[in-house]
């Protein structure tokens, strides 16, 4: 029986050097498994491949050596722990997430949740080429979201409460953007230096601050043959709705322009960040 | 510093990070709840992070007074015991 590569690769199985045997990638949403999917994981691993695990540079769980004879088997074990396989080519990868603000003290955003949003939303979205999604807690950037087709990371905009500030000065010196400058007792934020970190608001001992929770999205990020750092077109989006609104934008902008094999930076490019500027401010500004 | 009564001080310009934050929680363990603190700290990493710990851990800051010598004192009450 002849194998089908192309779709054996769009199901996650990544054929490997040795004849017969593929590399099985695994769904993972925002790189978090349960532990009842680790022990399934453990145990395929261990059945049908070598009994061991390579955990790829993007939050996902690769199985080798899976032989060629036994793809259906592992499929079926798999889904008893809840485990699907993963995708590869020219598709929505995987999302990738850190822990964001449910876990980490620098968080700004719900990182997972919004994985799994996207991730319900796109997941395995055929494309003329591979979209990769990635979303960062905050500024940190632990997430790396600018090399990803499209970033996203949380911020916080800030504005200051006169009525409940103590005028203890915490905040000037946790800005590392020099933006807050104290003059008699009243504080101003400098919005051009700015970067939405929130670190003012985390220092501030009586949350002087009025906030909201956003998103600076990033387009055209590459880390592979080619190096390119992503670009922000709006500074700040306030909410979720717009927020999916402009990933729609992008995502459709790629499905109708691209060339098949060309990553969503070489398409910007080609067809002119302007003209790629304008449709996302009008999905913002829908 | 007149504002504040303070029940005792610690010096955590000694220190690099972590051990700045570790030095001011052990100090604050030494008080009582309602007590207050004067951390002197360096200018940079520690006056950007130490504040946001501490307010962290529960304890409440009273003031960030600088000794314009590249130091500043925190002023912080102890909150629990």
């Amino acid at each position: 029986m002849a194998v089908n590569y192309a779709v054996l690769k769009k199901g996650g199985f990544m054929r490997q050097k040795q004849k017969n045997n593929f590399s099985l990638r695994l769904r993972v949403v925002g790189g978090n498994l349960t532990a009842v999917q680790l022990a399934k994981i453990a145990e395929v691993a261990d059945k049908f491949g070598e009994g061991y695990v390579h955990l790829t540079s993007r939050q996902s769980v690769e199985i080798p050596f899976i032989k060629v004879d036994d793809i259906d088997d592992v499929k079926n074990a798999l889904a008893e722990g809840d485990v699907e396989p993963g995708v590869c080519g020219p598709r929505v990868r995987t999302i990738t997430a850190c822990q964001g603000e449910a876990i980490c003290p620098s968080g700004c955003i719900d990182t997972y949740a919004l994985a799994k949003e996207l991730d319900d939303r796109y997941f395995a979205r055929e494309l003329p080429h591979k979209f990769k999604f990635g979303i960062t807690g905050c500024q940190n950037n632990c997430l790396k979201a600018e090399e990803n087709d499209v970033g996203i990371k949380g911020g916080i905009k800030v504005s200051w409460k006169e009525d409940d500030c103590i005028g203890c000065g915490v905040c000037a010196k946790a800005c590392r953007q020099g933006a807050i400058t104290i003059t008699d007792k009243k504080i101003s934020v400098d919005s051009d230096k700015c970067n939405f970190c929130g670190r003012c608001y985390k220092a501030c001992p009586t949350d002087a601050w009025n906030t909201v929770h956003g998103y600076i999205v990033s387009f055209g990020g590459l880390f592979g043959n080619q190096i390119n750092k992503g670009e922000t077109i709006i500074p700040f989006i306030e909410d979720k709705e717009t927020l999916l609104r402009i990933c729609d934008a992008a995502i459709e902008f790629f499905d109708k322009n691209a060339k098949p094999s060309e990553r969503f930076k070489f398409t910007i490019d080609r067809v002119g960040r302007e003209n790629f500027e304008k449709v996302i401010l009008e999905a913002y500004n829908e | 510093m007149s504002d504040f009564n303070i029940d005792d001080k610690v010096d955590i310009t000694d220190v690099v990070c972590p051990t700045t934050f570790v030095k001011a929680k052990v100090a604050l363990e030494e008080l009582d709840d309602g007590q207050i603190l004067s951390i002197r700290l360096n200018d940079g990493e520690p006056v950007q992070n130490v504040p946001r710990s501490i307010k962290e851990e529960g304890h409440q800051i009273l003031k960030l007074l600088d000794n314009e010598d590249g130091t500043y004192e925190l002023i912080v009450k102890k909150v629990g015991d």
